[in-house]
């Protein structure tokens, strides 16, 4: 019995090894279509869905780099590019991965730029300014709305939040300021509640002998707090920046679903997760697989930046 | 001039607190506002074919559900591991893993599962869809109950094997016990959490109009027809969009609001 249980939850625990390989494993062969057919120039290439003629079929990876960036290609009209190419010998459609990429960096660090000084406002306001009576109910509150299901913040986005920045800014109600904004109030609560956690691990101790020294509240936070607990900071933010990455429903309301790279930080875009989002349920054949290998990439910088966190920022704080 | 710098970073961190608090405010004001408004007690008593949203909510619970079926037995006993029987590297590494997977795009996980479910199945149905739900459980659950057996102290395992009791009923009659409140706690969270999701739901279970208990199909989810719905023209489904999203919201609070009404209990002792 005991090396039956034992055994078990070996064999639970493994599941997570066996999962995260699976992931990896599936995503690679998935987009094993595309993979072959693009290579890496995937990551450079600015068209999606785009029909090109060929007069030779064998010059197709030569001609990616040489197309112009302003074939806006409209995502409802992905064809199944397998009847194509057996409809017209001589067309060739073609998928490439920069658009999405350079949308889902840009929106995360439009959000990461927009949240991390208020939460850290917030975080300070927490730990070291709000009395205990009016800092406990607000720690509450905001642990709360980091429970908040990503899609209202992302309808609220879209019907309140996005007009109002339009007015503001001009440009349309749909792009990757507002989609970046949103996303930005999104994570917002949580990047808060860790920074704070992370805060209120400096010993009383340090900051006691640093007030009775005379120095100022601003001063002890500045010196005491944030050296101290520096390095948790960074590794809280860094883990806000891998939830805001692979973000889907905040961000599809808002960021218009087009692909062509934004000119102005108020055009339309598109990120990976929301390529995937709205594309997946139509895609078939190389279309498929080129969203499969767009869930690779980010499946990949995802994993590589929480990793990276986890291991050289946050080690040992359990 | 030291007191005035003082003065202004802590006027502006005072200030941030309350733009932050602002913009959550204004969201749940919005939601209760337009929620409301559309909030109906037939929406519970129609199917969304016909207007309302009972099909939706039954399936989004039936699929959290069946994913906590999955995800918490196979989480617990993987936190077992971990933090009882596990020694040296490989448990380290478990740990890791499943921290690093709590943190994976959720969409990733659904294009998961559609290419080991719904490919080889022929179709989206709600067993795909209660699978990527309890993979996104999975990692919740081992950490939660990691973190609080930790919180167990050596010296009742210890009284545990003196008394001659075997490992495994230490770890099930004394330890588990030991940690009951903090792990239930931790696996409402998780659940608040997975109830909410659309993501992996997208292309696994998809949605469906009608009542259906039938797992092998298109399965109704909340969430997933909330995001349809906000994407239709028609000012009627929008304001269905909001009654639903208002639903979900309240259930989500609710769920969170009963965790820690455990823990609190518990802290009080």
């Amino acid at each position: 019995m005991e090396k039956i249980f034992r055994n078990l939850s070996l064999a639970s625990a493994s599941l997570v090894f066996i999962i995260l390989i699976g992931i990896f494993i599936t995503l690679f062969s998935a987009s094993k279509g595309a993979i072959d057919e693009f290579g890496l120039g995937f990551i450079t290439n600015p068209n999606w869905n785009k029909e090109i003629s060929l007069s030779n079929p064998d010059a197709q990876m030569d001609i990616n780099l040489d197309m112009s960036d302003d074939s806006a290609s409209d995502d409802m009209m992905l064809e199944d590019t397998i009847l194509f190419d057996e409809d017209t010998k001589k067309t060739f459609t073609e998928y490439g991965g920069l658009v999405p990429i350079v949308g889902t960096l840009l929106t995360t660090l439009i959000a990461l730029a927009f949240a991390l000084p208020i939460a850290m406002g917030i975080a300070v306001f927490l730990a070291e300014i709000a009395p205990k009576n009016i800092s406990a109910p607000i720690s509450v509150a905001i642990e709360l709305l980091a429970a908040i299901p990503s899609i209202i913040f992302g309808m609220w986005g879209l019907y309140y939040f996005a007009p109002i920045i339009a007015d503001l800014v001009g440009g349309y109600q749909v792009s990757l300021l507002s989609a970046g904004l949103v996303l930005g109030v999104m994570i917002l609560p949580f990047m808060a509640a860790i920074t704070r956690d992370s805060m209120n691990t400096t010993p009383n101790v340090l900051k006691e002998s640093a007030y009775a020294m005379g120095a100022t509240k601003f001063e002890v936070i500045k010196d005491i707090i944030f050296p101290y607990s520096k390095v948790g900071i960074i590794g809280s933010v860094i883990l806000a920046l891998g939830r805001a990455l692979g973000e889907t429903m905040a961000v599809a309301f808002l960021i218009g679903s087009v692909f062509t790279l934004p000119s102005k930080i108020t055009d339309p875009t598109i990120s990976i997760p929301v390529a995937m989002a709205n594309n997946f349920g139509e895609a078939s054949g190389l279309g498929e697989s080129a969203l499969f290998y767009l869930a690779l990439i980010l499946f990949v910088i995802s994993f590589a930046i929480i990793s990276f966190a986890k291991l050289y920022f946050l080690r040992g704080t359990k | 001039m030291r007191l005035l710098i003082n003065k202004i970073v802590l006027g502006l961190s005072t200030l941030s607190a309350l733009i932050g608090l602002g913009f959550l405010a204004w969201i749940l004001i919005t939601l209760f506002i337009k929620g409301l408004g559309s909030f109906h007690f037939s929406l519970f008593l129609n199917d969304l074919i016909d207007g309302g949203l009972r099909n939706l909510i039954v399936g989004q619970f039936i699929l959290a559900a069946i994913a906590a079926a999955l995800g918490i037995p196979l989480g617990m006993i993987a936190g077992i591991y971990i933090q009882e029987y596990g020694r040296g590297k490989y448990a380290e590494i478990i740990r890791n893993l499943s921290d690093i997977m709590m943190s994976a795009p959720s969409i990733v996980i659904g294009a998961f599962v559609y290419a080991i479910v719904v490919v080889p199945t022929g179709g989206t149905s709600g067993a795909a869809g209660a699978i990527a739900l309890s993979i996104m459980m999975l990692p919740i659950v081992i950490n939660t109950t990691d973190n609080m057996l930790s919180l167990v102290p050596k010296e009742l395992r210890e009284a545990g094997i003196a008394l001659g009791a075997s490992k495994y009923k230490v770890i099930i009659d004394i330890v588990i016990k030991a940690a009951k409140v903090g792990i239930m706690t931790g696996i409402l969270l998780a659940f608040a959490r997975i109830i909410g999701e659309t993501a992996p739901l997208l292309f696994t279970s998809e949605t469906s109009n009608y009542f259906s208990l039938d797992l092998s199909e298109s399965f109704p989810s909340l969430t997933v027809s909330i995001y349809d719905l906000a994407n239709e023209p028609e000012e009627s489904s929008r304001d269905l969009a909001w009654a639903a999203s208002f639903i979900l919201t309240v259930l989500v609070l609710a769920i969170n609001l009963t965790g820690r009404f455990f823990t609190r209990n518990k802290g009080g002792k």
